[in-house]
């Protein structure tokens, strides 16, 4: 259900969809040159994937790497490997413009699992939650309720969503009273 | 409630994912600057019935600072643009000559 | 009396019989019944009274636009005021009472208002707010108070569940009726994504009870088969229960779904409010008929001709045995053949048309029913039922032409178009002169984010109220939207449903009735039902100078009831526009504003209450805190522990103990809210400087500065320890609440000023646990949680910096003091603060450590004269105000503020400057906000204010109150005593002194 990279879930809920909270991930916010080559390669070296197009998440074994503007990039792996991490894309992109922060205990990460998840989700944010406007892979910035967050889904129905650390019980309660049995508006189609 | 195009992302941005920022293309006044040169740059500004340059931040989202060419009698929106420009770009400027042949044109 | 008709009744369920009860009677319905056609069918026609004179009022409508027929719903927490028995579906067990009268509904003590009528003209409040202003807050008000408003609130919070929903389509068509759904499958045919609506439980709208016949068959059949058709359509999705509430710009529209009322044991959310964005809006939201205003057209059983007929084929209830029928238009004739057909007794239609004839009126006349042309309603005879009415000339002054005995009036004044949709965001509209009603100008609709219209009103809605323009209307309207939006026509579904024309008799507009009616007439004929006001009152008005439609609505009231005038307001600008002599377009309509009927607060609200009203944000250390006795302040989202109280003590003494124990053993501050930011590149030191008054690129790696950042004015709003990382990287702490706020500041400007600068800023506030170890054992305590740092003086002097492990977990130690004290702020990762916290509790126990809170860490800044921002500040203080001015550069050529500081004004000995006041009391604690006076009174009689207390506290450590302010020319009043009068005029003095309180030399810090 959930990515090959995350960690299982601290608590869980199962309503009209499943929702998990993560234990902490690794993530690294990196900014610079997306178009260069030395940034490709320190993404390649970080968790072995290609660079991702506008608004796109890769991911793979090791981890993933998510588009979040055109200067930066939002990777996630291992809690324990992203000193290191940091440290090598330091060591890779020297020289060049770039900024590489551990991020891991800033944030929280759920995972969404079951039909619904796409409707759970638009109870709270403007974004267009449909199948074209989301597709499969795609990582989204916008809000919840009050709160900023992003999500992308890795399959029809698996929905992935990070937000600031501080306010990850907000958000675990945010997200267990929308996905209530019940709930469910039954409008967007898987 | 507006939408807005954001030109660093790609999103059409719900206003409620942005920021308003005011007047664009206003000219910083710093040391040196006379008193006229920086009221102006701290408390001119311009509130037409019609075009008008806007700045916004998509905050809900890419957090990049953008342009919006928009009209505020019928919130008609002419085109948005990258903020890191003084002047609005050519093809906007000619939609809007389109759209409202009345226009006196943009004015820094 | 009204009762149940044997037969009839399209919508209910004569086998579902349900129980419910009004006023604690236990009464009998259907399945399918709404409350109103209920009690109707129940005998049950009193159901309210009016708001100022309390008449005796029944239903007058079938629909949302009923302003009488408000009831209480349900009992306890889930009361609900003001629900109308007209929309509100019947379940077995619905408990309803009526509402606005004392004692009873059959006898209620606020009717003697009625006698009192000449008293309470329009703008009645408005005169009575002209007595003298004690008598206003003495008498009246109170007494308007008791009297005013309807249902009363419920006490107890709500028991259900709302929520939100967002959603995109193509095409949102608001309105179920055959011209809705008509649109849906005209825009459904072409693969447009359609969303249609309708607020009731049942489609097809007044098709039905209207007779229509569609493609050649009864009404019903074609909705079936139109419903199976957009069934079929994976593209469109139909909702009942669901009312389009409001249109707003750029093609948003919200929607009230609700979806328990009628089945409260249904689990689920009871209403949902839907958030959408259409790229088109069709309203077919069809149209509202019409009252007649005539001498007592309120009394119950009076019914607009259109309900009559609902009430009789939806529900078969039967308004009354003898109906009389009286209109202005072909339409009520179709009400008129219902009931005899039904059986029922129809003794006149009084048609105010002198010359009026068409096909419907001769199946009238075929069926014997007599009709009195050119005839009108002189008054209604009746109290709390009609008994009769008195027959007169239309055109004449009311003179009694003969009576005729009845129980029921269905009157029609010709339909209005429902524009409110179309009109929300601006779309215009024009006076349709022939058919005497406002209908959308489609050269004028509001327009979207592209500049062309959004919003199709579409068949009655649009002013088409024949069956078979509505239907090519809204045939068009549908195609129209998904074209305009890109989406090709594919041939399926190609053409209009037909109907066979109709030919009417053209409608005569009736603003009075009958025309030339004296003023004892007007009295008695209501225009606005729910707020009572009648025609003399909209005469009175523009007798007395009101010619603005929207003053004569607020002076009168016509049209502010919770019903927003949905009948009362065209027949109301008719009115004025007469008494104005001018034209009805030349006096407009009054402004529609969503939503189209109330939603629920609850809906508003949705998921936002109780835990999740607001995001609440935590710290690492913030469970532990709220298990140890925090007593919670909230900080710019955070919740920071004020203090924390151990078991009986009280709040001050738990503050005075974690001072003490602070300043004389050590105390752990959870900092974990300040904000921290990482500035990087090969111009940050550049950009530092530009973003703080005071030099930061000269900083060494491996020091901390305290710095301020100021606006363009000069104002001071963020402090915070720089702390130089490496040579291209800085980090920056700012206060609690403003992190965000410095770094949008600090984006703002590399995006939009300094693109081409070589700067990266990340936000790294919460990566970081942020534990101030402080007081005079801070050092031994540190040591003994085991650590490979140096934190001796001469490694870790003042204001520097170390990286190592403490306890096991790596850490940044910073060596800044907000306290005076010996201080250690140590930064780990977050994951690992709060083992830290545990850590250092265990380690400092033989070092007498005990957790403090904010308002320890705000009375110890304050004894060494810190400031802090938002209390020494208000957003017009600069830094020298503040005594900062060593902190402002000379030396540099430009920073954010510097331009601002320079304007003359920011350079004046006579501004606000901070000092410190001790009272002559030492006891007594000045309130914070406290203003000094000095020179006597201003013009206005106030005194003179020369400033005011920033900050104040008692402090334990010195045994005195302190206390800080901004007084105008405060450094030349050294020594100088103030006068602070308070409250219930109580005065405290204080002496003007440095607002360094404690340990001056600093030596308790820098050991």
């Amino acid at each position: 259900m959930s990515e090959p990279w995350m960690p299982k879930p601290l608590q869980s809920f199962q309503g009209a969809v499943m929702v998990a909270r993560h234990a902490p991930v690794g993530m690294i916010t990196l900014r610079g040159d997306l178009d260069a080559a030395e940034m490709a390669a320190a993404v390649k070296g970080a968790v072995g994937l290609a660079m991702p197009a506008q608004r796109r998440i890769r991911s793979g074994k090791r981890g993933a790497v998510a588009w979040m503007s055109p200067d930066e990039l939002l990777l996630f792996m291992d809690h324990d490997r992203a000193p290191v991490a940091v440290d090598r894309l330091d060591k890779a992109l020297a020289g060049g413009h770039h900024l590489a922060v551990d991020v891991s205990d800033a944030r929280a990460l759920f995972t969404l699992a079951g039909h619904g998840v796409r409707e759970v989700i638009a109870k709270g944010s403007p974004a267009d939650m449909a199948p074209d406007a989301l597709p499969v892979g795609e990582f989204r910035r916008s809000r919840i309720g009050q709160v900023a967050a992003a999500w992308w889904l890795s399959d029809a129905q698996t929905l992935h969503l990070v937000c600031f650390r501080s306010v990850g019980d907000y958000m675990f309660d945010w997200l267990c009273v929308a996905a209530a049995r019940d709930g469910l508006p039954g409008f967007l189609a898987v | 409630m507006l939408i807005l195009h954001c030109p660093y992302c790609g999103i059409h941005a719900d206003e409620t994912e942005l920021a308003p920022g005011g007047e664009a293309h206003i000219r910083r006044a710093g040391p040196g600057s006379d008193d006229t040169e920086f009221e102006n740059y701290m408390f001119a500004r311009k509130n037409p019935k019609g075009v008008h340059f806007e700045r916004w931040r998509h905050v809900h989202g890419c957090g990049k600072w953008f342009h919006a060419a928009r009209a505020t009698d019928t919130l008609e929106v002419f085109g948005t643009y990258p903020a890191q420009t003084t002047e609005p770009p050519e093809e906007i400027l000619a939609h809007i000559r389109k759209r409202r042949p009345d226009w006196k044109g943009f004015q820094g | 009396m009204s009762t149940r008709h044997p037969a009839l009744g399209r919508l209910i369920d004569r086998s579902a019989p349900l129980e419910f009860t009004f006023n604690g009677a236990r009464l009998r319905g259907f399945a399918g019944d709404t409350l109103a056609s209920a009690l109707l069918a129940n005998g049950q026609m009193l159901l309210g009274r009016s708001y100022k004179y309390h008449r005796p009022r029944g239903p007058v409508a079938a629909g949302p636009e009923e302003p009488n027929a408000l009831v209480g719903l349900g009992t306890g927490a889930g009361f609900e005021p003001n629900q109308r028995a007209t929309t509100t579906e019947l379940f077995a067990g619905l408990t309803a009472s009526s509402q606005n009268h004392w004692p009873s509904l059959e006898f209620d003590i606020g009717a003697v208002n009625q006698a009192l009528t000449a008293f309470f003209p329009a703008g009645f409040y408005y005169k009575t707010f002209m007595f003298p202003r004690a008598a206003w807050e003495k008498l009246f008000e109170p007494v308007i108070r008791r009297a005013a408003g309807l249902g009363r609130p419920p006490r107890q919070s709500d028991p259900d569940d709302y929520e939100h929903f967002h959603i995109h389509v193509d095409v949102l068509v608001v309105g179920g009726g055959v011209s809705g759904l008509t649109a849906a499958l005209a825009a459904g045919s072409t693969g447009a994504r359609v969303l249609l609506i309708e607020q009731t439980a049942h489609w097809g709208g007044r098709a039905p009870v209207d007779d229509a016949e569609i493609d050649g068959q009864p009404a019903e059949g074609w909705i079936s088969a139109a419903l199976k058709e957009l069934a079929q359509m994976e593209n469109v999705t139909l909702r009942t229960r669901m009312m389009g509430a409001g249109v707003y710009d750029h093609g948003y529209a919200l929607a009230y779904e609700r979806l328990t009322d009628h089945a409260p044991d249904m689990p689920g959310p009871r209403h949902r409010l839907w958030r959408i964005r259409a790229g088109r809006i069709i309203n077919a939201a069809g149209a509202i008929e019409r009252p007649l205003p005539f001498a007592g057209n309120d009394i119950p059983g009076v019914m607009l001709a259109g309900a009559v007929r609902d009430y009789l084929l939806n529900w078969g209830v039967s308004i009354g045995d003898r109906t009389v029928i009286v209109t202005n238009n072909d339409d009520a004739y179709r009400t008129a053949i219902a009931l005899h057909d039904a059986g029922l007794i129809v003794p006149a239609i009084i048609d105010a048309r002198t010359d009026a004839d068409s096909p419907l009126i001769a199946a009238a006349r075929e069926r014997g029913i007599r009709v009195e042309r050119g005839r009108a309603i002189a008054r209604v005879d009746g109290g709390k039922r009609v008994r009769g009415v008195t027959l007169c000339l239309h055109a004449g002054e009311g003179a009694p032409l003969g009576h005729i005995p009845c129980d029921a009036v269905a009157m029609s004044g010709g339909w209005s178009p429902v524009v409110h949709l179309w009109s929300h965001c601006g779309g215009k509209l024009r006076w349709d002169a022939e058919q005497a009603l406002f209908r959308p100008d489609p050269a004028r609709p509001p327009l979207g984010a592209d500049g062309s219209g959004f919003v199709i009103s579409a068949g009655t809605a649009n002013g088409h109220l024949d069956t078979a323009s509505a239907l090519d209307d809204a045939f068009d309207a549908g195609r129209r939207a998904a074209l305009e939006l890109g989406h090709k026509d594919k041939g399926k579904g190609g053409k209009a449903p037909t109907a066979a024309p109709e030919e009417h008799a053209p409608v005569q507009p009736v603003w009075m009735m009958p025309q030339g009616a004296g003023a004892h007439l007007q009295e008695k004929a209501f225009l606005d039902y729910q707020n009572d006001v009648k025609v003399s009152d909209v005469r009175l008005a523009a007798q007395e100078g009101y010619e603005s439609v929207e003053h004569t609505k607020r002076y009168t009231t016509l049209g502010m009831a919770s019903d927003q005038g949905k009948l009362s307001n065209i027949n109301g600008l008719a009115v004025l526009a007469d008494s104005l002599g001018r034209e009805i377009p030349q006096v407009g309509t009054t402004t529609f504003r969503p939503p189209w009927q109330p939603i629920s607060f609850g809906a508003i609200a949705g998921m936002n209450r109780g835990p999740l009203f607001q995001p609440l944000r935590k710290t690492p250390i913030h469970d532990w805190l709220a298990e140890n006795g925090a007593h919670w302040e909230p900080v710019g989202g955070w919740r920071r522990p004020y203090c924390l109280r151990r078991a009986g003590e009280s709040v001050e003494q738990a503050v005075t103990r974690e001072i003490l124990n602070t300043r004389r053993n050590v105390g752990l501050l959870d900092a974990s809210t300040l904000g921290k930011i990482i500035v990087k590149g090969r111009d940050a030191a550049r950009f530092m400087d530009m973003l703080y008054t005071n030099m930061m690129s000269t900083l060494k790696v491996g020091r901390c500065r305290y710095g301020l950042m100021c606006n363009e004015n000069g104002f001071l709003f963020d402090d915070g320890v720089v702390v130089r990382l490496s040579d291209d990287t800085f980090l920056c702490h700012t206060t609690s609440g403003g992190a965000d706020h410095v770094h949008a500041w600090m984006e703002e400007w590399l995006q939009t000023e300094w693109w081409d600068w070589q700067v990266f800023v990340a936000n790294v506030t919460e990566q970081f646990g942020q534990i101030a170890v402080v007081g005079p054992n801070a050092r031994k305590l540190l040591a003994d949680m085991g650590t490979d740092l140096d934190l001796s003086a001469e490694a870790l002097p003042f204001m520097g910096w170390a990286e190592g492990n403490i306890a096991g977990i790596p850490a940044r130690i910073y060596r800044i003091s907000f306290s005076g004290e010996l201080s250690f702020e140590v930064a780990m990762p977050a994951s690992r603060a709060l083992e830290f916290w545990r850590a250092a509790l265990e380690a400092g126990k033989s070092h007498g450590v005990q957790p403090y809170g904010t308002e320890a860490l705000h009375v110890m800044r304050a004894e060494k004269g810190f400031i802090m921002v938002g209390d020494e500040t208000d957003g017009t203080v600069i830094p020298q105000d503040l005594n900062l001015g060593w902190a402002v550069s000379r030396k540099k050529p430009d920073f954010l503020g510097k331009r601002g500081m320079e304007r003359p004004h920011m350079q004046s000995d006579d501004r606000k400057q901070l000092v410190g006041l001790l009272t002559e009391n030492p006891d007594d604690v000045l309130p914070t906000g406290a203003h000094a006076v000095e020179g006597g009174r201003r013009e206005n009689g106030m005194e003179n204010m020369i400033g005011h207390v920033t900050s104040s506290y008692f402090s334990p450590t010195l045994g005195h109150s302190i206390a800080m302010a901004l007084i105008r020319g405060g450094n030349r009043r050294m020594g100088d005593t103030l006068t602070f009068p308070l409250e219930g005029g109580r005065v405290i003095r204080a002496r003007v002194v440095e607002p360094v309180f404690y340990d001056k030399e600093g030596e308790r810090q820098n050991v």
